[in-house]
């Protein structure tokens, strides 16, 4: 059955090739059968595959299909051949999954869009170029993955483009995650110029064996990888484009700015773990990025407002704690956490379109409020992707992975205490921002008459999502429940398990229940802010320091000013002062003395016959003078 | 012979275009796309019947005597470089037909024959095999390209007619110089008095007159290109020529600079190559730089995609003179992606302004509303041009990195740079004239089905280049290690100076 | 047959190609232009026939018919533009002929 790979990433192609050249003339009906069945069929294609390479694994538990040689110049031979490991499936089913219950979700809730069959043609190229990218063999075709999936999350947040700001939101999402991956393509450069291949095993075989740990060149090309993920996955410095990007229509933002594409870094990451564990600055750098970026936009989503803000940042910050694992060596933590996110995290945002769209398209989370008696499936989904997400102990699968990241950060040689506490802190935050979002969208008093009920095609991913949300971290249990690691036992053999201390493993218990307490008392602390108003919240927010805080963590710790002023003000001032290209006038300025010198020669043009014979005359007596006399 | 009659045909078939425009101009647009079509015939005859037994690198040879005292003969030749460049010109000039068919109605016969006689100078121009009746050609191409400009161009034509060809022409003559110069070398050193190409290959010069001689066809290349700073003439050019004329410029005439780059600078004289290399690269991307911000900064849509051009061109110039076969490779992807790109963005922006008769960006917003078939074809090529893998433009872009990093590292970084630029300027076209609110516009159609059908042809070829390029990487393979193999003799003589790796090709261990 | 004096005959040559040149340079009237530039073509021939009667070479006296060849295409193409020019300007006055000055 595996030998349907290709069908994975062909099929959401296909989806988009029919909708592109026929979509404008096709009925909604069919659009949608097009769009949700080729994403469907994708699916159903992948869990075949990931049954088959469960019940009767492939050699080395890898799959290899080569489609065509891509280009072969020299020994630069990159082909379009795709790779199944335990890692890339696990991509690939989530992908899918969440993809089709996306579509399925997008189905109805698009259904009066203008650009319905223009969405559908979107997503299905993204599915496409996001499954290219993680089922790549090698890092070029990995490449134009992870270039389609920006393209598409430029078109996509940009999809309704006659509002200026959504067209500056995706420029600025496509160009910001282009710096990083320019870090990225220099590093193709770099591992190719040294390593002769661009296959990712083979890369990974030869730096472990040409370069020793902490040589200069295994510095240099993680720490160019780690560009490109930086910026697709939207970390320091370079985050400040997901929160712009959450202008797209809400399932895009579920599914491209959630669930997917954003988590591309962490997958790359991942999968070359080899480069990165040869460089151990660049790893801890890894780290303290996503420790850094956990708690910055941890405190931003603090104070936004619009309900989307605050998942965008929240997925920043999410995406910190996947970073962070990836730093200490968790990497099927990361993975982990990955997918759970994935589940939570997608279903969060869905259930924020239903409210939006029950709402007539208000963002603004104080303009809502109450909503848990008009919307109430929507409200206990949302809930508990909320508890997922705060990593509520025990009952979701939120906090499985988060834990065991957590857990991780103390464990690992290469973790410390610091980076735990980052982390707690994160978790505090995350619970306080997640619920604040609940007590200020559906308890309180209604501020707005709803009469909205969603549909089955709406119902349906919700329901889904929110079970996945619950069970998911059942495939990942840490030894104090149960201790049944069966995910990165599955993952073994694509990724090296962690390496815990010994002598810092016997506190694990402790640790969660700190984790567990944590996470409750942010929830608790968001209920005496924002639902009791115990301790008023707005009071803090009034004070000079309180309301400066608020500004500049709105603001988003003013990176987009800090960029502004850095880059974009003297890029548009350099092109418009030069703008008529002052080497032109370089040669303006030669045809300008050119017409001087003509200008003083035509004066001796009089027009007179007597004058221009006596020049002749003139000129005769000389030249013969000069014959005769020298 | 079959390889005179491709020019021949087109000679003639630009005579009678013009003839014809006594009964109708349809019959000079027929006998045009006629004339075109016997040539790709001849051309594939030409590919097919010698691709099998090839003598060297030559699928087809001519070698006539014509001037014989002097040492000048009608040598033509036909390789993988030259033939690919060759099927380019064709597929461009029926685009270029196409796209003339509403918006040229003045004087319909002679415009005919002007761009059938600048096509024939191109086909030359990569055909021949002796310097002198290179530089005939090469001189051919300009005069109908003048009048191209001159007389079917926009608001401020002869300005921009007369601008381009002295450049072309002061930068030829330079050439000739040097030709000469080159001819009384090795007619000196061996005694044979001669311009063929190919009993010039390998004169042994001293190296300051190699340098010399180089520059001197350096020059005349580098204006053709455009390098940094003498493409001065090519936004003027480019935004005052009518849409054909347009397109022949970027899609065809740049590429003779290319192709004489790699074609005669660099197999005449590898060794002043070499040593001016770095020079070179560091030109090329400083181009890439100053093109894309520059590019940014227009409001003249046309104007704007001559600025890509500079800076796409510098991917060429700068894959040229990295001297590897990767990044010639590369150089080679790039021009044919490029002529396709650029030659559709111009296409499109020509039929744009026949609709709404503006080139200027400050006039234009929500065409995708009104106009969404146009709107999603320039999204495409403006997706290349920015270099989306999966289009051509990404090929021929990475292929010249992957070759030059090896070589110069801080200088791929600045190019790779250039990409981001490249998305800057791409992004913003879009933005601009697509999206955005939209403006009152009179009624407006979308692309016609003879439209529809020249640029469905451009987009299979860019996916095409960007997906399988490798046929076409197979077609140059020969020439381009003829190339390499030429630099390689000298090789222990000079190092390269200012290159810290070594110039083999890149992915030593 | 007595051989003419070199020096008499140039001197002569040079005086009327004077009294021409300056004919030319001093007269307005266009036809009396070309009558002064008659004479200096004359005096040239002059000149010839004189080198070719020193040296007893024919080619003086052929060059001398073929000045008046040329005197002659002269005279019937300057008598054509003289016709034009007076019905353009309704004076034979050089000087007003001056439109093609920069």
């Amino acid at each position: 059955m595996l030998d349907w790979l290709w069908l994975i990433p062909a099929l959401p192609f296909a989806g988009y090739i029919v909708l592109a050249l026929a979509g404008a003339r096709l009925s909604r009906a069919i659009v949608a059968s097009v769009g949700v069945g080729s994403v469907g069929l994708s699916t159903a294609v992948a869990l075949v595959a990931g049954v088959s390479f469960i019940n009767s694994p492939p050699s080395n538990h890898v799959y290899s299909q080569t489609l065509w040689t891509w280009i072969s110049v020299g020994n630069f031979t990159p082909r379009v051949a795709f790779y199944l490991d335990p890692l890339s499936l696990v991509m690939t089913l989530v992908i899918t999954f969440v993809s089709f219950l996306i579509h399925l979700y997008s189905s109805e809730f698009m259904i009066d869009d203008a650009g319905y069959s223009r969405f559908f043609a979107y997503m299905n190229l993204f599915v496409g170029s996001m499954l290219t990218l993680v089922l790549a063999d090698n890092l070029l075709l990995l490449y134009l993955g992870w270039e389609g999936v920006g393209l598409c999350s430029y078109l996509l947040i940009g999809f309704w483009y006659q509002d200026p700001a959504n067209g500056r939101a995706a420029r600025k999402a496509f160009i910001v995650t282009r710096v990083g991956d320019t870090a990225f393509a220099i590093g193709l450069f770099l591992l190719f110029t040294h390593l002769g291949t661009l296959q990712i095993q083979e890369v990974m075989q030869r730096a472990a064996q040409h370069w020793t740990m902490n040589s200069p060149l295994a510095i240099a090309a993680a720490a160019l990888l780690l560009g490109g993920a930086v910026g697709k996955s939207a970390q320091l410095p370079l985050q400040t484009w997901l929160p712009d990007a959450m202008a797209g229509p809400t399932p895009v933002s579920a599914l491209i700015h959630a669930a997917t594409m954003v988590t591309a870094g962490v997958y790359l990451i991942a999968r070359a773990h080899v480069l990165f564990s040869l460089a151990p600055p660049v790893q801890s750098a890894v780290a303290v990025i996503g420790a850094a970026t956990l708690l910055i936009a941890g405190f931003s989503a603090l104070s936004q407002h619009d309900i989307k803000r605050v998942l965008a940042y929240s997925t920043i910050s999410q995406i910190g704690y996947m970073f962070l694992a990836l730093g200490v060596g968790a990497w099927s933590a990361a993975i982990f956490h990955l997918m759970t996110h994935a589940f939570f995290k997608a279903l969060l945002f869905l259930a924020a379109g239903v409210v939006i769209l029950a709402m007539h398209e208000e963002h603004d989370m104080y303009k809502m409020g109450g909503l848990r008696r008009r919307l109430p499936l929507t409200f206990w989904t949302f809930l508990i992707g909320a508890a997922s997400l705060s990593a509520l102990p025990l009952v979701t699968a939120g906090f499985y992975s988060k834990d065991l990241i957590l857990w991780s950060a103390w464990s690992s040689p290469s973790g410390s205490t610091w980076l735990w506490i980052a982390g707690l802190v994160g978790a505090l935050l995350t619970s306080l921002y997640t619920f604040r979002m609940v007590f200020l969208t559906f308890f309180g008093e209604a501020k707005y008459e709803v009469n909205y009920t969603p549909g089955n095609g709406i119902r349906l991913p919700l329901i889904v999502l929110a079970c996945l949300s619950l069970v998911g971290g059942i495939v990942e249990l840490p030894r104090t429940v149960g201790g049944q690691p069966w995910f990165s036992e599955f993952l073994g053999s694509a990724l090296p398990a962690l390496r815990y201390v010994e002598g810092r493993t016997h506190a694990e218990l402790v640790l969660q229940i700190v984790a567990a307490v944590v996470s409750l008392s942010g929830i608790y602390l968001a209920y005496l802010f924002f639902l009791r108003r115990r301790v008023s919240a707005d009071g803090a927010a009034r004070s000079m320091l309180g309301a400066a805080l608020d500004r500049f963590w709105f603001g988003g710790w003013g990176f987009d000013w800090l960029y502004n002023k850095l880059f974009v003000t003297p890029y548009i001032w350099l092109a418009r002062t030069n703008k008529d290209d002052f080497i032109d006038s370089i040669y303006d300025g030669i045809a300008k003395l050119n017409e001087v010198f003509y200008r003083a020669l035509s004066q001796t043009e009089t027009g007179k016959v007597r004058w221009y014979m006596t020049g002749i005359a003139l000129g005769a007596i000389v030249a013969v003078a000069i014959v005769v006399f020298l | 012979m079959i390889l005179a009659w491709m020019i021949i045909v087109l000679l003639l078939g630009g005579a009678g275009a013009w003839a014809a425009n006594r009964f109708s101009a349809l019959w000079s647009r027929y006998i045009s796309l006629l004339a075109l079509a016997i040539d790709l015939v001849l051309v594939s005859v030409a590919a097919s019947r010698h691709g099998q037994t090839r003598i060297g690198q030559w699928l087809v040879e001519l070698n006539l005597n014509w001037i014989p005292p002097f040492g000048i003969s009608l040598h033509l030749g036909l390789d993988g470089l030259s033939l690919l460049l060759i099927l380019l010109t064709l597929f461009l000039g029926f685009i270029s037909v196409l796209c003339s068919w509403n918006e040229v109605q003045k004087r319909v016969g002679f415009f005919h024959f002007n761009l059938l006689w600048i096509l024939s100078g191109i086909i030359g121009v990569f055909l021949a095999l002796d310097l002198f009746l290179f530089y005939f050609f090469w001189e051919l191409m300009l005069v109908p390209m003048y009048f191209l400009i001159g007389i079917w161009g926009h608001e401020n034509r002869v300005y921009a007619a007369i601008k381009f060809f002295l450049f072309t022409q002061v930068s030829g003559l330079l050439m000739l110089v040097a030709i000469i110069g080159l001819y009384f070398v090795h007619g000196r050193t061996t005694g044979i008095y001669t311009f063929d190409y190919l009993q010039l290959l390998g004169t042994s010069i001293s190296p300051a007159v190699a340098m010399w001689l180089m520059l001197g066809f350096f020059i005349a290349f580098a204006v053709k290109l455009p390098a940094l700073p003498l493409h001065s003439w090519l936004p003027d050019a480019h935004t005052e020529a009518p849409t054909a004329g347009s397109v022949i410029l970027a899609g065809l005439l740049l590429k003779t600079g290319a192709y004489g780059l790699l074609r005669f600078v660099v197999p005449l004289f590898p060794e002043a190559a070499k040593a001016f290399a770095p020079a070179a690269m560091t030109i090329a991307v400083i181009g890439i730089l100053y093109g894309a911000v520059l590019a940014f900064a227009q409001t003249d849509l046309k104007r704007l995609v001559a600025y890509t051009s500079v800076s796409h061109m510098g991917f060429v110039l700068l894959g040229v003179f990295a001297l590897n076969e990767i990044a010639m490779q590369g150089a080679l992807i790039q021009i044919l992606a490029h002529g396709i790109s650029t030659g559709a963005l111009f296409v499109l922006v020509g039929a744009l302004d026949e609709r709404i008769h503006t080139r200027n960006l400050d006039n234009m917003g929500g065409l995708w509303a009104v106009v969404p078939r146009m709107g999603a074809v320039t999204m495409l090529f403006c997706l290349a041009s920015l270099g989306l893998p999966g289009l051509g433009n990404f090929v021929g872009e990475f292929l010249v990195l992957f070759g030059v990093y090896p070589i110069n590292i801080p200088l791929t970084v600045l190019a790779t740079v250039g990409i981001v630029f490249a998305t800057v300027y791409s992004l913003w076209i879009i933005q601009r004239a697509f999206h955005g609110p939209q403006r009152e516009y009179p009624r407006l159609h979308d692309l016609s089905p003879r439209e529809v059908g020249s640029m469905a042809l451009m987009i299979a070829t860019i996916i095409g280049l960007g997906l399988a390029p490798q046929p076409v990487l197979n077609t140059m393979r020969p020439s381009v290690e003829s190339i390499i193999q030429g630099l390689g003799v000298g090789n222990s003589k000079s190092a390269v100076a200012g290159s810290p790796g070594s110039l083999d090709q890149g992915g030593a261990h | 047959m007595p051989v003419l004096p070199m020096e008499q005959g140039l001197l002569l040559a040079a005086l009327l190609f004077a009294l021409g040149l300056v004919g030319v340079l001093v007269r307005r009237n266009v036809i009396f232009i070309l009558m002064s530039i008659e004479i200096m073509l004359n005096a040239a021939g002059l000149a010839f026939v004189v080198a070719g009667s020193r040296w007893a070479q024919e080619d003086g006296q052929v060059m001398f018919v073929f000045i008046l060849a040329v005197a002659a295409a002269e005279v019937s193409v300057g008598l054509a533009l003289l016709l034009q020019l007076y019905r353009r300007l309704q004076t034979l006055d050089v000087d007003a002929a001056s439109k093609m000055r920069g």
